[in-house]
Formats: structure tokens, C-alpha cells, sequence
């Protein structure tokens, strides 16, 4: 639905490539993109407006490097920022010295206070070994004290005994007492759910509050909110002082940008990630994969980083110059091989795009791992120099003869054949543009071209993407149908534009 | 017109807000006297729209549209929400579309489907509550089996409105209790069967599974059912909401929304954004946790809540 970030950035800084310092005028119009991302991403316009004043006046200025593009080097910085003001620090719970210490779960209706008080309940017991009771506050929602001491019950912890007609604050006063009386270490109390503008719900939280002198009050959010996260933040943090924000259903594919927006206005770090539907389903919160997901870009700042580390600039600028030619034969190849194997391999790289981590153990089945590159190395290996410069030497014996050498079969050294010939007509294609158009075709182009497609431009190193790109056609077919529309919509939700083309179809 | 008083009182808190902001651009003043704004009031107006979650494109587009747009007379803050609420009216008429029954469907069924906690098993009640109160026979089925204690919820609201509920337990599964539930509103000639599921997030394909099951089971019973899938959306939900409706679509053929939790501060702008994406009616809004709290979808009112046009 939205085209990444990254690509946009990519569209601002064509012919921007290897130009020295970035200029103010670059600057906001890679910040233009980014804002608009971050407003995509729901980051309410407060905190986008903050964010975009932080970050220009770090990008202003910042020498070009030699290996790493503008556009990659402003994701970076971008990066940096969200995951600086998601809150680079881990914050814990705070349970204090003297048991029992309260916690009191807030927010709006749905936003998920009782799963999330169940889930805190089991962590605690087990993780941390304390002795948990639950309490529900909720007299207004049907059935949601039963649902908590269900929760309760699962998790094997101390659940308050209901008791009909009293109020959430003379509950919360009994809670207290039979905690501190049966030596609870942690008491949770989970309330209902109410608008942020509801004076008189408020007024009650605040009561209770009072009554209990809670350790941490969490503000429970959903992770799809829009850009009320700011006012509905606002709201509980003025009425009873939030100490964190719990993070709930950050397993759906909706990029998150509330936390950003309620960091913005409570400064409360954020404590607590609900990640899926089990009761042991609940993290500490990762400021740097929610940067990622915010930014629609996956990993890529680690592949920047990799990239710029592992690549030679000397040999990626030699065979940019033999690809503006549109030269490119077995030695090139093997080279790109090379590179590949150096990031990590295909595994590495793909351990770094968020939703394809998950699916290697398919990737794997299907054949497609880095044994199978390690298996090309040696089919070029088996070459000889004539060889690997003219291809149209390989007749049927010099072919078995490979085979043999290589250890594989001439099934094997075909498929390498053919697919280098395609990879050296695409070259041949991409020589008689230049530049930037030539980057452009390549990140359109079939296959895993789009993700590790930019790597070769971070890198300098164009052809990556092309190299990739024959090995996610292979991926594509060989992974069928069935598979990629599974993956498909995890795919998509990191990575759109990816999912569509593993499963093989044309953009 | 009682629920425009509603969503008022739910809005206006929040329309202080975009009206708010309309009323106090800071271009404002220097607009006095023109008959066309702009570019930093039109910059100004974008990002009030923005901050009410109608999307970036949406909230350009309406933008841009309000540049053509000649005044007459002085240019003020409730002139330009004038405007404004005008264009989103355009938006939204074609989709305002309340949910209706219709006999000959012998019962009609009215799937429930959304991602977990959008308030489908208390959109389930209050819609029983409406439909009783007009006489109507109605049967509610729970099937969401996997929340604990989504079957009690659902069933004090059986109890609230006189209303059957068809549940089992807890963990049993869904598919098999929605053709159940549909056998027997069948067999006791019902008009309505309310079918509550589980919330899913829509990027969960095993989960999104099961709800194709569920639609697949009760098509043996009946080949026009359901005969409203309608997908809950919370009214505080961003540009998420495209992906929800996008998902559900595809899996639950989608007929209608509606939209909940409108009486917060969350103005539901994402609403506009949705109808130009997909055209879906949107049959109703809730307004407050009462039964009578879900009310219809009105464009005029919504649109003009929305822009902080302050006449009332």
C-alpha cells in the first residue's frame, strides 16, 4: 500500500550519489519523505513535527561517505533518531523494596488491560519468581472480572474473590489488604476501560490511585492507534501519572507509530510489548525493531552497516565501471558470489528482512541455501580462465568435464550457464543506460532485487541486486504457489513489494 | 437529531479540536478579506486533517480540493469547515447505508468479524437490543470460543435483551457452533442470527483460515449467507484500519463497517479514507457503551462533526 521509505528516499537523492556533504535542500527532501512515512507509519503530528526538527539539524552537513549513499545515510540517521526517542535504554518494571508492590493497568476500552494484566501475571511468577495476585476492577464490562480470574487461574496465580455491588475503589481497598495479609509480592489491578475524556472515570482512577499508591501505573495501548495516541496519552498521564506504556498487538502488521507519539508527550518509556495471542506472548519492548517497522524498511540499517563494512570499494567501483560497459562475464559473477558469501549469504541477509527470518526453514526445503552458492563457486572454479571470459566455449564435454570437477552435475553447471547469461543480458541492458536509471531498472527488476537490490548501491557495488535477483527467481518458482501466499501476507506487511515478488509474479 | 447530539458530545471534545485548530491557524488573520486561502493556511488545514486520521493522501487530496474552492465573502474558521465538511460529505453519502434486514432472508445472518478488541461481542448485543426492540426474533451465536470469558460477556447481554444465546464452551470450535446456531435459527423460523467471532488480527493467516471456515460451514446451510459480514473497525485505529478492511475483504467478503468508540477523543477520520479506498457502506457509529448508543450513520452530521462546523 505505501511505498517504503527507503525507496522514496532513493527517488530524492538520484544523481545525488558521491556529492560531498548533504546540502540543506537535500536534506528537506529526504525529510519530507520522512515525515510523510512517519505520518503513514500514525505517528501523530506533535511528535512527527519534534522528530523532524531533531533530525535535521543532525543530517545537515554530514559528509558523504564514500561507500554508504546519502539516501542510506539519512535512513540511518533517521534510524538512530526513532530508536533514541523509542527509548534507547531498557526500563524494567519498577516493583520497589516493600511487597506488595501495585501495579495498575489503564486505558481505553479494547486496548487489551486484561490479557495484558494476565500475561504480567505469568511472567512474574515465572520469570521473576514473585507471588502475583490479580484483581479486577472492571464492574462495567460484562464478564470481564471473569475473564481475568480465568486468566488468573491459567497462569496459576492469586486471584482477588469477587464479591457483587462494590465499588472499583472499595475492590481496589480489599485488594490491598488481602495482598499484604496472604504475603503477595505484586499486586495487579486491572481497570475498565475508559475515554480519556470522561472526567468522572478519571476521577475514580485518581481514587484509586490514592487508595493504593500504585509502584507503576502502565497505560495499555493498542499498537494500531491513530493519531488519538497523543490526546488519549495526554489525557491518563495528566489525570493519574503514567509510569509506562504497555504496547499491545504489536504482532499485527500495523507499524506502531503511537509508541513514538505517546513517548512524545509522556516521556514514559515504554515497558511492556504484547507480541500474539498466548498467555506467554508478552516482551520486554525492542526500541530498535519498532524503529524499523515504523520506517517500513525491515533491517536495512544493519545491511547499510554490513555492507559498508564487508564490501571492497575497490572492487565493487572496478566492476561498475565493467558494468557501465556492459561487461560482465564468470569472473564477474563469481566475484558478486563472493561479496554475497562475505554479508552473511543469502541466510545472513535474509535473517535481516523481518518476516522472511521465519520462512529460511522453507527457503531451506526448497534448496535454496548457501550451499547451493558455495556449489556455483565451485562450478566457476572448475573453469578455466578461457573459460570464464568466453562462455561460448562451453560445449558438452567441457561441460561434463566441469561437472565432474566441481562435484556436481550438468544439470548443475546448465542452470549456472543459463542464469549467468540471463544476469549478462540484463548487464548488457543496464550498460546502455547510466547511473541512476540503470539502479532504478535493477531495484524493478524480478526476485530479491528490491531488498538486497539497494544494498548494491549502499555498497557501490551495483550487481549485487541483479545476482540476487536471479536466485529469488529461482525461489520464487521453486517455492510455488501454496508457500508464497502463506508468507506472502507476513512478507507484505515488512515488506511490500517483496511478498508479491517471491511468489513469482511481475511487479 | 438524537445521535448527531451524541456524537457531538463525543466529537465536540475532539471537533474543539480540529475546529479548534481551523479557528486558530495562524494564517487566519492575514485571510481576512480574501476569498481563497493560502498555501500555509491550506498546509495548516492538511495537517488539522492529518491529526483526525484521515490519511496523508485523503487529507492532501481534500486539501488541495479547498485551494479551487472560492469563498464568498471573508474567509473564517467555520467558512473554511464549512468547505470542508462539504467535501467529506461528497466523500461519504455514497456509503451511509444503515443495516437492514431483510425478511426474505429466512433468518438474515449478520457475521461479526475485526481484529481483537474493536467491540464485536458488544456491537453483537446492542444490535439484538435493536432488533428485539422492533419485534424482530433474534439469535445470537458466540462464537468467538478462544477469549476467556467472551462467552459470558456475550451471554449477559443474551440475558440484558431477552435474547438466546447459542454458545458452547470456551475452546471448542467456532465453525461448528456458528452452523449449529444457524441450524437452529432456521428451525425456529428467526429473523436475525448475530454471529459474534473471535478478533483476529488480519495478518494472522491461520486465524484468517478459520474465519473462512466459518463462512465455507454455514453456506451448507445457506448459500446467501452471511448476509452482512461486517467488519468492527475501533474508531481510535490509524491507517491500520486499511489493512484490516483490506484483509477481512478477501477472507470474509466484507459487506459493511462500523465503526466503534467514537465517543472519545478519536474523530474516526480514517472513516474518509476508507470510503475512498474501498466504497464499503458504513452502517452505523458507536457512540457510548448503552445499547442505544449504536446509532446510524448520518454523512451530513459526521462530516460536519468532523470539520468543526460549530453551528449545531
Amino acid at each position: 500500500m505505501f511505498d517504503t521509505l527507503k525507496n522514496k528516499l532513493t527517488d530524492v537523492f538520484d544523481g545525488l550519489a558521491r556529492r560531498g556533504a548533504l546540502s540543506e535542500s537535500d536534506v528537506d527532501a529526504a525529510l519530507s519523505e520522512v515525515r510523510l512515512a512517519l505520518l503513514d507509519a500514525d505517528v501523530a503530528l506533535p511528535a512527527v513535527k519534534s522528530f523532524i526538527n531533531k533530525v535535521r539539524e543532525k543530517a545537515v552537513g554530514v559528509a558523504n561517505m564514500r561507500s554508504v549513499r546519502p539516501d542510506q545515510q539519512v535512513i540511518k540517521i533517521v534510524h538512530d533518531a526513532l530508536v533514541d526517542m523509542l527509548g534507547g535504554d531498557a526500563a524494567p518494571l519498577n516493583l520497589g523494596t516493600n511487597p506488595p508492590s501495585v501495579i495498575l493497568m489503564a486505558g481505553l476500552q479494547g486496548s487489551g488491560k486484561t490479557t495484558t494484566a494476565g500475561k504480567l501475571a505469568l511472567r512474574l511468577r515465572k520469570r521473576d519468581r514473585k507471588k502475583v495476585m490479580l484483581a479486577s476492577l472492571d464492574v462495567t464490562r460484562p464478564a470481564a472480572r471473569e475473564q481475568l480470574r480465568l486468566l488468573g487461574e491459567q497462569a496459576e496465580v492469586g486471584v482477588l474473590k469477587e464479591v457483587d455491588g462494590e465499588s472499583p475503589a472499595q475492590i481496589a481497598k480489599r485488594a490491598l489488604q488481602a495482598a499484604k495479609l496472604q504475603a503477595y509480592d505484586v499486586l495487579i489491578l486491572d481497570t475498565a476501560g475508559r475515554l480519556s475524556i470522561d472526567e468522572a472515570l478519571m476521577a475514580e482512577l485518581r481514587e484509586i490511585k490514592k487508595l493504593t499508591n500504585p509502584h507503576e501505573i502502565l497505560l495499555v495501548a493498542d499498537s494500531m492507534t491513530g493519531q488519538d495516541a497523543v490526546l488519549t496519552a495526554e489525557a491518563f498521564h495528566k489525570a493519574v501519572g503514567v509510569t509506562g506504556i504497555a504496547l499491545t498487538r504489536l504482532d499485527g502488521d500495523a507499524r506502531g507509530g503511537a509508541a513514538l507519539s505517546m513517548r512524545h508527550v509522556t516521556g514514559c518509556a515504554i515497558k511492556l510489548a504484547g507480541v500474539g495471542e498466548k498467555q506467554g506472548a508478552l516482551e520486554d519492548f525492542d526500541p530498535a525493531r519498532l524503529a524499523g517497522r515504523i520506517m517500513d524498511m525491515g533491517d536495512v540499517v544493519a545491511l547499510v552497516e554490513k555492507a559498508a563494512e564487508t564490501i571492497e570499494v575497490e572492487e565493487a567501483e572496478r566492476l561498475a565501471k565493467r558494468m557501465a560497459k556492459g561487461q560482465f562475464d564468470m569472473n564477474d559473477f563469481l566475484s558478486q558470489i563472493r561479496q554475497l558469501q562475505k554479508m552473511g549469504g543469502l541466510g545472513g541477509i535474509m535473517g535481516m528482512l523481518p518476516g522472511i527470518g521465519k520462512m529460511q526453514k522453507q527457503i531451506a526445503a526448497a534448496g535454496i541455501d548457501d550451499s547451493m552458492i558455495k556449489r556455483q563457486e565451485a562450478i566457476i572454479l572448475s573453469m578455466t580462465k578461457k573459460e570464464r571470459i568466453s562462455v561460448g566455449l562451453l560445449n558438452a564435454s567441457r561441460r561434463k568435464r566441469i561437472a565432474l570437477g566441481s562435484g556436481s552435475s550438468v544439470q548443475e553447471v546448465n542452470r549456472l550457464v543459463k542464469q549467468y547469461q540471463d544476469m549478462a543480458r540484463m548487464m548488457k541492458k543496464l550498460g546502455s543506460k547510466t547511473g541512476a536509471a540503470a539502479m532504478k531498472a535493477m531495484l524493478g527488476g524480478a526476485g530479491m532485487g528490491g531488498a538486497t537490490g539497494a544494498m548494491g548501491g549502499a555498497g557501490g557495488m551495483p550487481g549485487l541486486g541483479a545476482l540476487s535477483s536471479s536466485f529469488g527467481g529461482n525461489l520464487g518458482k521453486s517455492m510455488g504457489g501454496g508457500l508464497a501466499k502463506g508468507i506472502g501476507s507476513s512478507l507484505t506487511n515488512g515488506l511490500p513489494g517483496l511478498g508479491g515478488k517471491l511468489s513469482g509474479k511481475k511487479k | 437529531m438524537n445521535w448527531f447530539k451524541k456524537l457531538k458530545d463525543g466529537l465536540s471534545k475532539s471537533s474543539k479540536k480540529v475546529s479548534g485548530s481551523l479557528a486558530s491557524l495562524p494564517s487566519i488573520p492575514a485571510l481576512i478579506g480574501k476569498s481563497k486561502l493560502d498555501a500555509a493556511s491550506l498546509e495548516e488545514v492538511e495537517d488539522a486533517l492529518i491529526a483526525a486520521d484521515l490519511g496523508t493522501a485523503s487529507s492532501t487530496r481534500l486539501a488541495a480540493a479547498l485551494k479551487a474552492h472560492k469563498f464568498d465573502g471573508l474567509v473564517d474558521a467555520n467558512s473554511i469547515a464549512l468547505a470542508l465538511a462539504a467535501g467529506l460529505q461528497t466523500i461519504l453519502e455514497p456509503v451511509a447505508k444503515p443495516l437492514e434486514i431483510r425478511s426474505e432472508n429466512r433468518p438474515h445472518v449478520v457475521l461479526l468479524v475485526g481484529v481483537n478488541g474493536s467491540g464485536k461481542t458488544t456491537t453483537a448485543g446492542k444490535l439484538a437490543q435493536i432488533w428485539q426492540g422492533q419485534g424482530k426474533k433474534v439469535l445470537l451465536a458466540a462464537g468467538d470460543t478462544f477469549r476467556a470469558a467472551a462467552v459470558e460477556q456475550l451471554q449477559i447481554w443474551g440475558q440484558r435483551t431477552g435474547t438466546n444465546v447459542i454458545a458452547d464452551a470456551t475452546g471448542g470450535d467456532a465453525a461448528a457452533l456458528a452452523y449449529r446456531a444457524l441450524a437452529q435459527a432456521i428451525e425456529e423460523n428467526a429473523d436475525v442470527l448475530i454471529i459474534d467471532t473471535a478478533g483476529r488480527l488480519q495478518n494472522r493467516s491461520e486465524l484468517m483460515d478459520e474465519l473462512a471456515k466459518i463462512i465455507r460451514v454455514i453456506r451448507k446451510l445457506d448459500k446467501s449467507a452471511p448476509h452482512d459480514s461486517v467488519i468492527v473497525l475501533d474508531g481510535t485505529v490509524g491507517q491500520n484500519a486499511l489493512s484490516q478492511v483490506k484483509a477481512f475483504l478477501a477472507v470474509a467478503d466484507v459487506s459493511g463497517l462500523i465503526v466503534t468508540k467514537l465517543d472519545g477523543s478519536a474523530k474516526g477520520g480514517v472513516v474518509v479514507a476508507l470510503a475512498e479506498e474501498f466504497g464499503l457502506p458504513v452502517h452505523a457509529v458507536g457512540v457510548g457503551e448503552g445499547a442505544d448508543d449504536l446509532q446510524p450513520f448520518a454523512a451530513d452530521e459526521f462530516a460536519k462533526a468532523l470539520a468543526g462546523v460549530s453551528a449545531s
